[in-house]
């Protein structure tokens, strides 16, 4: 039986992890390679690299981390930030990663999944959208959630579907952070609406927010999280045995 | 022993080089015959649609020289759509001839999965060992996960079949007959698992 992916999220500037990463008996970790190892080692069913870096020197210090890294991690490895054109697509495929995950880009350039799926494959390509409601509706944001699109939630990601994207991370705005849980709601909105693999992102604080989503919403295919693996609040070998002891399939 | 990783323009061959450079194994990118025929074990990688693959091994040539140098019982493993293209032919998008190095066609899953199930069959899947006398399985244990991104599976492969998986259905995860093997998952970017698979394809390769 296939099983629910658990996919720890890093955040990477200038070459190194932002927010710094605390684990118990490892220190501060700030090194992409290192931490990506670490989590390979650790259970972690997929990574994902976000390069939130400005400059192209940052740019170019990035790519060295992400070919070090593919050329120690043997797990699937997704790549966002900074995704604009099918060039980019281009470097970060040729520097080792496996999927490519689109977001603001898409929403500038409205031929980027299609013709990105095209050259590379359905398969490849993830739709990364920031989702929050507005008056009661789901709104597409760019630019890191800070700038309301005005385009319908729903709507977009099915297009983005047609279009060839072969995965969709929902990222709720109004959950992310709070630590109270993934937005169900949301979710199962997006489930409905697509039959590509939909991976949730934004509010799990605990190991039994995973199990509630995991239970809730069997079309949820995986959960995504970024500190509260980080600070080792949720130590992912724990959560994939909760997972299992909760009948929930999970690669342990 | 030099493995030779066939680089026909289909898929990108990072994570396999970097995993033989991992486990030891020293391989190289081959284009033409001379690197085929100068290799002592072969990699077929592959992803994207079978037709443009298979007509790119046929403008190439390697169609031919892959298919002499398998017969005369050179070790050859296909990964995803490079083990599709060892079969007689596949039913994706038309009918097109493969290599004929195992018996069975290549169909989609759909046939065998229910409507609800989502396609491609993207994740991590259990292994379940139908050949457990393949070489491939020398470090591997029924059960043992490993990284699959399909659409369509090997069907009809009788006794070859030497793995399956299930969702909603019984899926062909790997072939093996003599010194042909195919896996349907990715063993480079399936973790220690992989690695094993890998290093047994190395050691064992049914080479004669």
């Amino acid at each position: 039986m296939i099983t629910k992916r658990i996919i720890p999220c890093l955040d990477v500037k200038n070459g190194r992890v932002v927010k710094g990463v605390n684990f118990m008996g490892l220190g501060d970790v700030a090194s992409p390679v290192e931490l990506a190892k670490y989590y390979s080692a650790h259970g972690a069913d997929e990574l994902v690299f976000y390069d939130i870096t400005a400059s192209a020197e940052g740019r170019a210090l990035f790519t060295d981390i992400l070919t070090e890294t593919a050329r120690q991690v043997f797990i699937p490895l997704t790549v966002g930030g900074a995704i604009n054109t099918t060039d980019d697509f281009d470097r970060v495929l040729k520097c080792g990663a496996d999927k490519v995950s689109v977001n603001s880009g898409a929403i500038r350039n409205p031929s980027l999944v299609k013709e990105a799926a095209r050259l590379y494959g359905d398969q490849c390509v993830v739709l990364s959208v920031d989702v929050k409601r507005v008056d009661g509706v789901f709104r597409v944001f760019a630019k890191g959630g800070r700038e309301n699109t005005g385009m319908e939630a729903i709507e977009w990601i099915k297009r983005c579907v047609s279009d060839g994207a072969g995965e969709i991370v929902v990222n709720s705005i109004d959950t992310d952070g709070v630590k109270a849980g993934f937005d169900l709601e949301m979710l199962d909105a997006v489930c409905r609406a697509v039959s590509v693999p939909v991976i949730a992102s934004g509010g799990a604080g605990r190991i039994e927010d995973f199990i509630t989503l995991f239970r809730t919403l069997p079309g949820v295919d995986a959960g995504l999280a970024a500190s509260i693996f980080h600070f080792g609040e949720v130590d992912i070998r724990d959560l994939k045995r909760a997972m299992a002891e909760a009948g929930i399939p999970a690669r342990i | 022993m030099r493995i030779g990783i066939v680089d026909y323009g289909v898929g990108n061959l990072f994570s396999l080089c970097s995993s033989f450079a991992l486990i030891g194994a020293e391989a190289e990118i081959v284009r033409d015959a001379e690197g085929v025929r100068r290799a002592d074990r072969i990699i077929l990688p592959g992803v994207g649609a079978f037709g443009d693959a298979a007509e790119k091994l046929r403008a190439t040539g390697l169609d031919r020289v892959l298919t002499e140098e398998a017969r005369a019982g050179k070790p050859l493993l296909g990964i995803c759509l490079g083990m599709q293209l060892l079969f007689e032919k596949s039913l994706e998008y038309g009918e097109h001839p493969g290599l004929g190095l195992l018996p069975g066609i290549v169909a989609p899953i759909r046939d065998v999965i229910p409507a609800d199930y989502k396609i491609p069959h993207i994740g991590w899947n259990a292994l379940h060992l139908t050949r457990p006398d393949c070489p491939l399985w020398k470090n591997i244990r029924e059960g043992d996960y490993v990284y699959f991104v399909h659409s369509y599976h090997a069907t009809l492969c009788g006794s070859s079949a030497a793995a399956v998986t299930e969702y909603g259905g019984t899926l062909t995860a790997a072939a093996w007959k003599d010194n042909i093997y195919g896996c349907q998952f990715h063993p480079e970017k399936s973790g220690e698992v992989g690695m094993n698979i890998l290093r047994a394809f190395c050691e064992e390769g049914g080479a004669r």
